[in-house]
Formats: C-alpha cells, sequence, structure tokens
C-alpha cells in the first residue's frame, strides 16, 4: 500500500510525519479538577483533548463481593470530537478504551474495594469514571487512562446523609480514595519494523499491531491488550513492555 | 445623513456586524444592506478601497466550481468510472472516456488506472444546479499522484499558500526540494525527503494560521530560514509587467 | 432580594467565551456562565445521511444536545440521549435556523454537536450562544450571531439569569430565550412556571438588553481568534 510505504520511508529516516522522534510523546498537560463533580481531570495529549469524570454513588453491594466497591469505566465517543464518531451506543473503540483502562485499575487494585464498603452486604460506594473526548487526533487510550488516574487522585466523597443518600446540596468532603496503586496505560505500536508510541490518528490506521500495556509505579504490569492481526515473537513483546514501562514513568510526572 | 464608516481596513468582521451607516458606502460580497447600514454576513477580514467595502472570508467549506484543480481521492469503483471525495459535500465522477487519453476498453479493470484511495490531481469540468460534480484527468499536469503525502488546509487559505503569481509555494519548493501541487479544495500534495516534507508541512500549517496577517512571505522565510534551510532571494519579474503596464496606461 | 448566590436580581454570573476549542470540528467555540460550561462544534455542510433526509433545495441544520456523564449537579447522567435533550436539541434548531442561508448547499447536513461538561441551570442557553459562534467560526453566511439566556420568575421578582438552585429548588419559574439583535426578535421562548402578562413582556424586554451584553462578548471571541499578536 502506497501510504504505508510511506510512512515506513520517514521512519526509517527517524521522524515521525509531524517531525517527533518515533518514541516521542506530543505536549502532554494534565489539569484535574475542571468540573464540579466528585473527581474530574482534563487531559491534553498534542491536539487529543479528554475530559475524565468521576461520580460516586451508593449502591448495594453484587451479591458475591458483599465487603465490596463497584468500578464502572466507560467512555463515550460523541461525535463532537471527530467527524467519523457516529450517534449510539458505545462501538468498538470505546469499549476498548473503557475496558483496557477498567483492567489495569482492577488488576492493580488501584482502589481497594474493600475500602470502599460503607455496610457490608448493604451499601457500598461505586465508582463510575467516564471519558469523554472534545477533539480526537489520536492516541485517546493512553490520555483517558492518564486522567482517570488524576480524576481518581482529585476525588473527594461527598456526604452521606442518615437515610443512606447522598446530600449533593454540602460542600465534598476532605475524603479521598487513597489510591493503592496508579497504572498509567501505554500504548506501543508496530509498524513495519518500527516500534512508535502516541500515534496520531493517520498513524493509528496504518499500525499492522498495537499492544496497549498498563504499568504503575513500581514498574510492575498489570493488564495488556494486543491489538490488530499481525503477530508478534516474544522479543517484539518484551520490546514493547521495555518501552511501555519507560514511558509510564516519564507520563506519570504530569500527573503531580 | 452622513456617512459613517464603522470599522478599519482589515480589521476582522463577525456576522450581523453594522460596517457603515450611509447610502454613500458600496457593498461587495459578503456584505449586506438593511436599510441605510452595511451588514456582515460572514466571518472575515474587511477590505475598503474607496467607497466599496469588500468582506474577504477567512473560512469555509470548499464548493465545487467548474474550472478549478483539485486534489480528490478516489473513494468507489463504478462500472464506467470513479466516484472521488472532492473534500466538500458533493462527490465528483470521473467517467472512462475523461480518465486518460489511452482508449480504455468496455469491461477492463478500472482499478488498474485509479484504485480505491489513490488521490489524484484532477479538473473540474461540470457542476449542475443539484451539484452533481463530473472530473476529467485529461489536461496538463493532471495525473494520479504516486508517493508523498496529503496536508489540508482551508481552502480560503489556497491563495496565500500558492503567492502572487505563485511565489510562496515555488519559495517553499525550492526551498525544501519537494515537488508540491495544491489543489483549490485545500489539499496539497508534497513529495520530498521525510525530513523536508516536515518542514512544508509545518510552513503550510504556519501559512494557514497567520493568513491573515501582514508580512506573511517574510515570516515563511524566517521559519523555514530557521528550519535550516536556504531560501534563495526572490526572482525580479518586473520586465514583463513594466511593458504591460506602458501599453495599457498603467490603468488595472 | 438578594439570590442565593448573592447577585442582584438583573445580574447575571460572569461569562466567558472562547472560540476555536476543537480542531477537529469546522467551526467551534466554547461558552461559560457561571458554572454551566458549554461545548459546541460544527461539521458541514457535509453528506447527509440518511439520504431520505436530504432536501434538494437547501442544507439541512441538525442539532445535538448532550449533557456528559459528570456534568451534573447530583447523580450521575445516563449516557444515551433523553427526551429532555431531544426536545432541546429541537427548539436549539429553531433558535439557530432563522439566521442561516443553507440555499448554497442542497443535499448536505450541517450537524451541530453541543456538549455541557458542568451544568448549574441555562444550559440550553449556553448551548446555544456556543452554536452560534461556531457556525460563525465555520464561515457560515449568517444574518446574525444568536445570543441567548435564562430569565425567570422568583418570588414576584423578574430574574436574570436562573440559577441551579433557584430553577430545582426554590421553583423560580424559568424563560429561556434567545435574541438575534439585527432583527430584534426572539428565536427561542420557553415558560414553565406562572407569569402574568404584564410580567412576561417586562421579562422579555429584560431578557433582550441581557442578550445583548452576551452578544457583545461573542463579537469579542470571535475576533480574538484573528488578532495580532
Amino acid at each position: 500500500m502506497a501510504e504505508k510505504e510511506h510512512i515506513l520511508k520517514s521512519l526509517k529516516a527517524g521522524i515521525r510525519y509531524d517531525g517527533r522522534k518515533l518514541l516521542d510523546y506530543r505536549e502532554v498537560s494534565v489539569t484535574p479538577n475542571i468540573t464540579s463533580a466528585e473527581g474530574s481531570a482534563k487531559v491534553k495529549i498534542g491536539e487529543t483533548e479528554i475530559l475524565v469524570g468521576v461520580k460516586l454513588a451508593v449502591e448495594e453491594p453484587y451479591p458475591d463481593t458483599p465487603e465490596e466497591g463497584k468500578l464502572m469505566v466507560n467512555a463515550e465517543l460523541r461525535p463532537i470530537a471527530n467527524p467519523d464518531f457516529e450517534m449510539g451506543p458505545p462501538g468498538e473503540q470505546a469499549i476498548d478504551i473503557a475496558r483496557v483502562v477498567d483492567r489495569g485499575l482492577r488488576e492493580s487494585k488501584a482502589l481497594s474495594p474493600e475500602k470502599l464498603c460503607i455496610k457490608a452486604g448493604e451499601a457500598v460506594w461505586s465508582v463510575m469514571i467516564d471519558f469523554v473526548p472534545l477533539n480526537d487526533a489520536g492516541n485517546m487510550l493512553d490520555a483517558a487512562s492518564i486522567g482517570a488516574v488524576a480524576a481518581l487522585k482529585s476525588t473527594r466523597f461527598p456526604v452521606v446523609k442518615e437515610d443512606g443518600n447522598i446530600d449533593w446540596d454540602a460542600p465534598l468532603t476532605d475524603k479521598t480514595l487513597e489510591l493503592a496503586k496508579e497504572p498509567i496505560e501505554v500504548t506501543v505500536l508496530k509498524i513495519g519494523e518500527f516500534y512508535i508510541v502516541d500515534p496520531i490518528l493517520e498513524e493509528e490506521k496504518l499500525a499492522d499491531t498495537s499492544i496497549t500495556i498498563a504499568v504503575a509505579e513500581d514498574g510492575t504490569v498489570y493488564a495488556m491488550q494486543k491489538r490488530g492481526d499481525s503477530p508478534l515473537s516474544v522479543e517484539e513483546i518484551d520490546k514493547m513492555v521495555e518501552i511501555a514501562i519507560k514511558k509510564s514513568s516519564e507520563l506519570r510526572k504530569f500527573i503531580g | 445623513m452622513t456617512d459613517k464608516l464603522k470599522i478599519k481596513n482589515k480589521e476582522i468582521a463577525v456576522p450581523g456586524e453594522v460596517l457603515a451607516e450611509g447610502m454613500g458606502y458600496v457593498p461587495s460580497r459578503g456584505i449586506r444592506r438593511a436599510d441605510d447600514k452595511l451588514i456582515a454576513e460572514q466571518l472575515g477580514m474587511i477590505s475598503i478601497e474607496g467607497k466599496v467595502i469588500k468582506l474577504i472570508p477567512l473560512t469555509g467549506v470548499y464548493i465545487p466550481k467548474v474550472g478549478d484543480k483539485i486534489i480528490a481521492k478516489v473513494i468507489d469503483v463504478l462500472m464506467t468510472g470513479w466516484r472521488l471525495d472532492t473534500r466538500s459535500p458533493y462527490s465528483a465522477v470521473l467517467s472512462m472516456k475523461d480518465a486518460t487519453s489511452e482508449f480504455i476498453q468496455r469491461g477492463a479493470d478500472l482499478t488498474q488506472y485509479f484504485a480505491l484511495g489513490d488521490f489524484v490531481l484532477t479538473k473540474i469540468t461540470n457542476v449542475t444546479s443539484q451539484k452533481l460534480v463530473d472530473v476529467s484527468m485529461k489536461g496538463p499536469g493532471l495525473r494520479k499522484l504516486r508517493g508523498g503525502r496529503i496536508v489540508k488546509v482551508n481552502p480560503h487559505k489556497v491563495p496565500r499558500v500558492i503567492g502572487k503569481e505563485g511565489s510562496m509555494v515555488v519559495m517553499l519548493k525550492q526551498a525544501t526540494g519537494c515537488n508540491i501541487m495544491v489543489g483549490q479544495n485545500g489539499l496539497i500534495w508534497i513529495d520530498g525527503t521525510p525530513e523536508a516534507e516536515v518542514i512544508a508541512e509545518k510552513a503550510i500549517i504556519k501559512i494557514e494560521s497567520e493568513a491573515h496577517l501582514s508580512g506573511l512571505t517574510d515570516r515563511i522565510k524566517a521559519f523555514l530560514e530557521k528550519q535550516g534551510v536556504k531560501v534563495a532571494p526572490e526572482q525580479k519579474k518586473a520586465p514583463v509587467k513594466e511593458i504591460k503596464k506602458k501599453i495599457t496606461g498603467g490603468k488595472k | 432580594m438578594k439570590r442565593t448566590d448573592g447577585r442582584n436580581p438583573d445580574q447575571m454570573r460572569p461569562i466567558k467565551a472562547e472560540v476555536g476549542v476543537i480542531p477537529n470540528a469546522d467551526g467551534s467555540a466554547m461558552f461559560q456562565i457561571g458554572n454551566t460550561i458549554a461545548y459546541a462544534a460544527v461539521y458541514g455542510p457535509r453528506e447527509m445521511y440518511p439520504r431520505f433526509m436530504q432536501d434538494p433545495k437547501k442544507g439541512v441544520l441538525r442539532c445535538v444536545y448532550n449533557m456528559m456523564p459528570f456534568s451534573g449537579h447530583g447523580e450521575r447522567v445516563r449516557p444515551g440521549g433523553s427526551r429532555r435533550s431531544k426536545e432541546i436539541s429541537v427548539v436549539t434548531e429553531n433558535a439557530l435556523r432563522p439566521v442561516l442561508d443553507l440555499s448554497d448547499y442542497p443535499n448536505s447536513v450541517v450537524d451541530v454537536f453541543i456538549e455541557l461538561t458542568q451544568t448549574d441551570a441555562g444550559t440550553r442557553c449556553a448551548g446555544i450562544t456556543a452554536a452560534a459562534m461556531a457556525l460563525a467560526d465555520a464561515g457560515f453566511k449568517m444574518k446574525d450571531l444568536v445570543a441567548s439566556m435564562s430569565m425567570g420568575m422568583l418570588s414576584g421578582e423578574i430574574i436574570t439569569d436562573v440559577n441551579g438552585t433557584e430553577d430545582c429548588s426554590l421553583g423560580a419559574t424559568d424563560v429561556p430565550v434567545a435574541l438575534i439583535p439585527c432583527m430584534d426578535k426572539i428565536s427561542l421562548l420557553q415558560l414553565d412556571g406562572p407569569i402574568s402578562r404584564e410580567n412576561l413582556k417586562k421579562l422579555l424586554e429584560t431578557g433582550k438588553k441581557k442578550c445583548l451584553e452576551i452578544y457583545k462578548v461573542q463579537q469579542e471571541a470571535l475576533k480574538k481568534k484573528y488578532k495580532v499578536d
């Protein structure tokens, strides 16, 4: 394919379409507390802009985990962000973003589900994270993941009334979520023989395969997702994990 | 009623803005008259020449026009031709007979000529009232664009990318060594080394965002030089123009 | 009467506008009034799907209003449209359509997407205000911008810019309006509470004045995008 040949020529010369080096991220900025929600953050990577919100609710626990709180992660890819997005229920891409970030948070036990228990068997906290991009210029997943950590860190619990309902008119308390881990997802793509991170839209379309890897502060990997139908060798996978671990510690600095 | 100008030359006007009062001023395209007021109809830059007020739109979608050379993408292969995305609400049809100077057999595999995803430099030959668009590949320079990359700018900025008598695009080509084709629909094809293409693309994006500012040529020249490419001195074209002036008495 | 946030009856909350905030869009804007923040993006004119909705005489304006799940003061807002958001989408279209001339774009659609990132009453008005700027930013021919704001009645007094507490807890009568300044005409009008004919007339006249204040901010935001540094 002509476009593939063209980008490989560029990658061989060591530069991306926008002049970046292969493993460079675009400019990253993270702003917590951008809405009145219990927790929130705005993340910008280049021209990609995502809003992340954390809403809390008091609910009955799941029957098989009576002392554990709940976590729900959702991505809404609304047409405001990209002329190709359509209205309707979450499609493949939205589900991918939501489930992969969810897995990183869940498997790393970032939220210590037991800490979210209010009354065993009766009431637990439900933490609901929503990603809504305002502009999709590629790499929404990494941006969503960084935003999730920033938003969770900024989250404060609301006041719970005597009757067990939340008092939405009262100001939020000072009680925070106290994250046990802060997993950041880094997506590494392979185009031909080259590895890149932080793809723009055109690069996402041309990648042979990609792996999103969730890495916590100590370098432990908690979740992975391989995309595309191009198979990888063990060495290649290891190389991509190495890149993800390195990049995650660089990205962590932006969360503060 | 005295004529009153409410806006200055080169200022930005917004829709609904009162530009002038009084019957002495003459509105041009993009400006409407309501009683004795002249009102801007679009976001644009105001140009005042004597008593004529013009509005130069800063942005807007591309609408296919007969005679325009555009860069279009093949989005469908039909029975007797191809459908192209013109980067407007109206796709174009390239029929077999207008595709090439060779003779194409009926039933031939059309993808041998143009396949899905190919970009072509083509010319608009017809636009109906319902905006059905025909294009042709027969003409000087019209061809499939192989290799290279496509950059998108707002169609209203195309004149600035081309420059007066092509001066801007010539400067870009010479400084970066890239081959550059500019479509009236705002698609621009750049073909060169990877590094040179990046510089050319960045320069074009800069032209787009600063198109409304004065001294654009100097800014772009400075930008290119900062990237480490040499910009040749301006070619003198004066002699031809002067002769023309003498013949026509210097009148425009 | 001092209001819950200390404002006088005829005082608007602080307003802020910015144009060109969504690079992918053909035109975009953000409008904030108090704690209500609306983003609007315009995509179009572009090919209209489904085909049967095409109009061979002119382009079709299609607005979609949506509140982000974390935007509300209270429980999470379930994603997916509601009857309320559908209604607001329709009145938004009707408020904006009169200033547009889409006869140059037969069979096409102009999509306007409005997203509320934070809500504290006056959301449909903020959405319309942002959408008008976004349409201008996209280069459309417009008779004028459209400026919108929520007027109301509380304890027998006319109030400007109803906030969330007044709307929900205090049961204020809410009257969202939108003004087309050059026509001096109102293109959005809804009412949800008791009001006398006399008060309505006074309220609308005040509303027009207040909309003109918003109109000025819209104009400045559009010009600011192209300001010389």
